[in-house]
């Protein structure tokens, strides 16, 4: 029985990580083909380097990804302070309107997000780029923020606040040395947790994006529309070693910091 | 100072950017261009019904093929060791860490005419097949990009499983498939509906997996609402009425889910 499990197991991984295999392979490729290998090659990486659109919308991915999580985890831990100390109805009706961006399809935000847009173009003199796509994913950021924040708050115990305002602190130094350490490690999480979505978002930046400021995955799927380019391939080579790195170096500090845990 | 005041910019921020858009998706859905009430658009909507029929049809087929693949998966890997299933889980999950886009332009590339697979059964004398622009190639592209979201619930219910809980009910006369369906399957219920709705909200409104592997013929209602925001069909009227029709649909969904749920904990 067990290794029968292996077996479907090691079926299920091979199923999910031969595209991507594939696609490796090929951006060493020679020629175009999809299909045979005819020779090794860095052209397609030093083509890719070369392509002045990837490289201007990989930037702008990074500085959309960077602003919109850092302004979106200080809206929504603010937001989640104040959400939390409300009332049970008001935090019910909040709460829910919150999840609404979660549980919507994103092409129902993109678009609606579109249509507010357009109106406010009509009227004033917004034009779609940088500030709507910079608006955009900071809507769909903040609620993860809060959605991680919030339990924090039901772990903590609430008296600690009105203590330490009656030893002696003023509200904002309860806030910062007694409130803040305690949901910390949920604001990092809803940090983390924005910044991947943004950097990852197509479909809600595709509606909100305009032909001015675009990202990477817009670029990608414009890319994907016209004939084959071995370009994506070695792109997607690229990105899967960053992620491979990443996730690497993540279950190293995890594994180092639980180590440390233990000894003390 | 009242620690409510702090939700303050963020209430602002919710009704202008959530609250209003969702709200003007119903306005434009029921109003003409000029501004006047109007049933037109949505009544138009019933002329798309095949492609909601066939939206509908193909994500609910991928959701079933993901939740029969999953279940074993996850079941297996809440079994292993403790130490081994972190990583295990990271191997899994890691594919979901690269863009959708070039997920399914892997496979694009895989099942082209002049693709690696045709070509590779062109060698021992089959083919060529006609894989790609078809509905099986639609769902397919559901499947891979969406299984995580499917193994990932079931593993977190499934991992709470206590491994007692099996021999309990070997030791009062359970057989294997008495174990898996009165064990195993009821306790696992929280998982498999939040993996449904995982799976089956992206699978029903995508636009992009469509396009790229069902080619022109198989437009699913991502597609159809799409193309009157910013395709050569422009008509953002027709298009909130259609987008108002797909959130009902997936709420309908989603409370039938909720039924099945013993804890009301559907969602993440």
């Amino acid at each position: 029985m067990k290794k029968l499990g292996k077996i479907y197991l090691g079926l299920v991984l091979f199923f999910l990580y031969i595209p991507i295999f594939v696609l490796i392979v090929f951006s060493f490729n020679e020629t175009k083909s999809r299909s045979v290998f005819s020779g090794f090659t860095f052209d397609w990486y030093i083509r890719l380097f070369n392509n002045r659109i990837i490289i201007s919308s990989l930037i702008n991915t990074i500085i959309i990804a960077c602003l919109s999580s850092v302004l979106s985890t200080v809206l929504g831990t603010f937001a989640a302070i104040g959400i939390n100390s409300m009332k049970k109805v008001p935090k019910t009706v909040v709460m829910n309107v919150t999840n609404m961006p979660i549980i919507n399809p994103e092409i129902v935000t993109g678009v609606s997000l579109m249509l507010l847009f357009v109106f406010f173009a009509a009227r004033m003199n917004l034009e779609f780029g940088f500030v709507t796509l910079l608006i955009a994913h900071i809507t769909f950021n903040v609620p993860y923020v809060i959605l991680n924040v919030m339990p924090k708050f039901n772990q903590m115990d609430p008296h600690i606040y009105e203590a330490a305002q009656d030893l002696g602190c003023s509200p904002f130094q309860a806030f910062r040395k007694v409130v803040l350490p305690e949901i910390m490690p949920g604001v990092i999480s809803g940090f983390l947790m924005s910044f991947t979505y943004s950097l990852d978002d197509f479909v809600i930046s595709y509606f909100t994006s305009g032909s001015t400021s675009q990202t990477l995955p817009i670029t990608i799927y414009s890319m994907t529309r016209r004939k084959v380019s071995p370009e994506i391939n070695a792109l997607s080579t690229l990105i899967f070693i960053t992620v491979v790195i990443i996730l690497i170096v993540k279950n190293i500090i995890e594994k180092k910091a639980l180590k440390k845990a233990g000894k003390i | 100072m009242k620690l409510k005041y702090f939700s303050a910019p963020y209430l602002v921020w919710m009704v202008v950017f959530i609250v209003v858009p969702l709200l003007m998706i119903g306005f434009f859905a029921f109003t003409n261009e000029d501004g006047q009430f109007t049933m037109k658009y949505i009544s138009d909507v019933g002329q798309y019904a095949n492609i909601f029929v066939r939206s509908i049809w193909l994500s609910l087929i991928a959701t079933a093929i993901c939740l029969v693949i999953a279940y074993p998966v996850a079941f297996i890997l809440s079994r292993m060791e403790k130490h081994k299933q972190g990583t295990m889980l990271m191997i899994v999950m890691l594919p979901m860490w690269m863009n959708f886009l070039l997920r399914t332009y892997a496979w694009m590339t895989l099942l082209g005419n002049n693709g690696i697979i045709n070509h590779l059964l062109g060698m021992v004398g089959l083919g060529p097949f006609k894989l790609i622009n078809t509905s099986g190639a639609v769902v397919l592209g559901m499947v891979y990009n969406y299984l995580p979201f499917m193994i990932l619930p079931l593993y977190s219910v499934m991992e709470k499983i206590d491994n007692s809980m099996f021999e309990a009910a070997e030791d009062l006369g359970c057989s294997y498939f008495q174990t898996l369906f009165r064990v195993i399957v009821p306790l696992s219920v929280p998982g498999i509906t939040s993996g449904i709705t995982m799976v089956f909200v992206p699978a029903i409104s995508t636009f992009i997996i469509s396009r790229m592997l069902g080619g022109g013929s198989n437009l699913l209602i991502g597609d159809l609402i799409e193309m009157q925001f910013l395709g050569n069909a422009y008509n953002p009227h027709l298009g909130a009425a259609i987008s108002l029709v797909l959130m009902v649909i997936i709420l309908v969904i989603m409370t039938v889910m909720n039924q099945f749920d013993p804890d009301d904990q559907v969602l993440m």
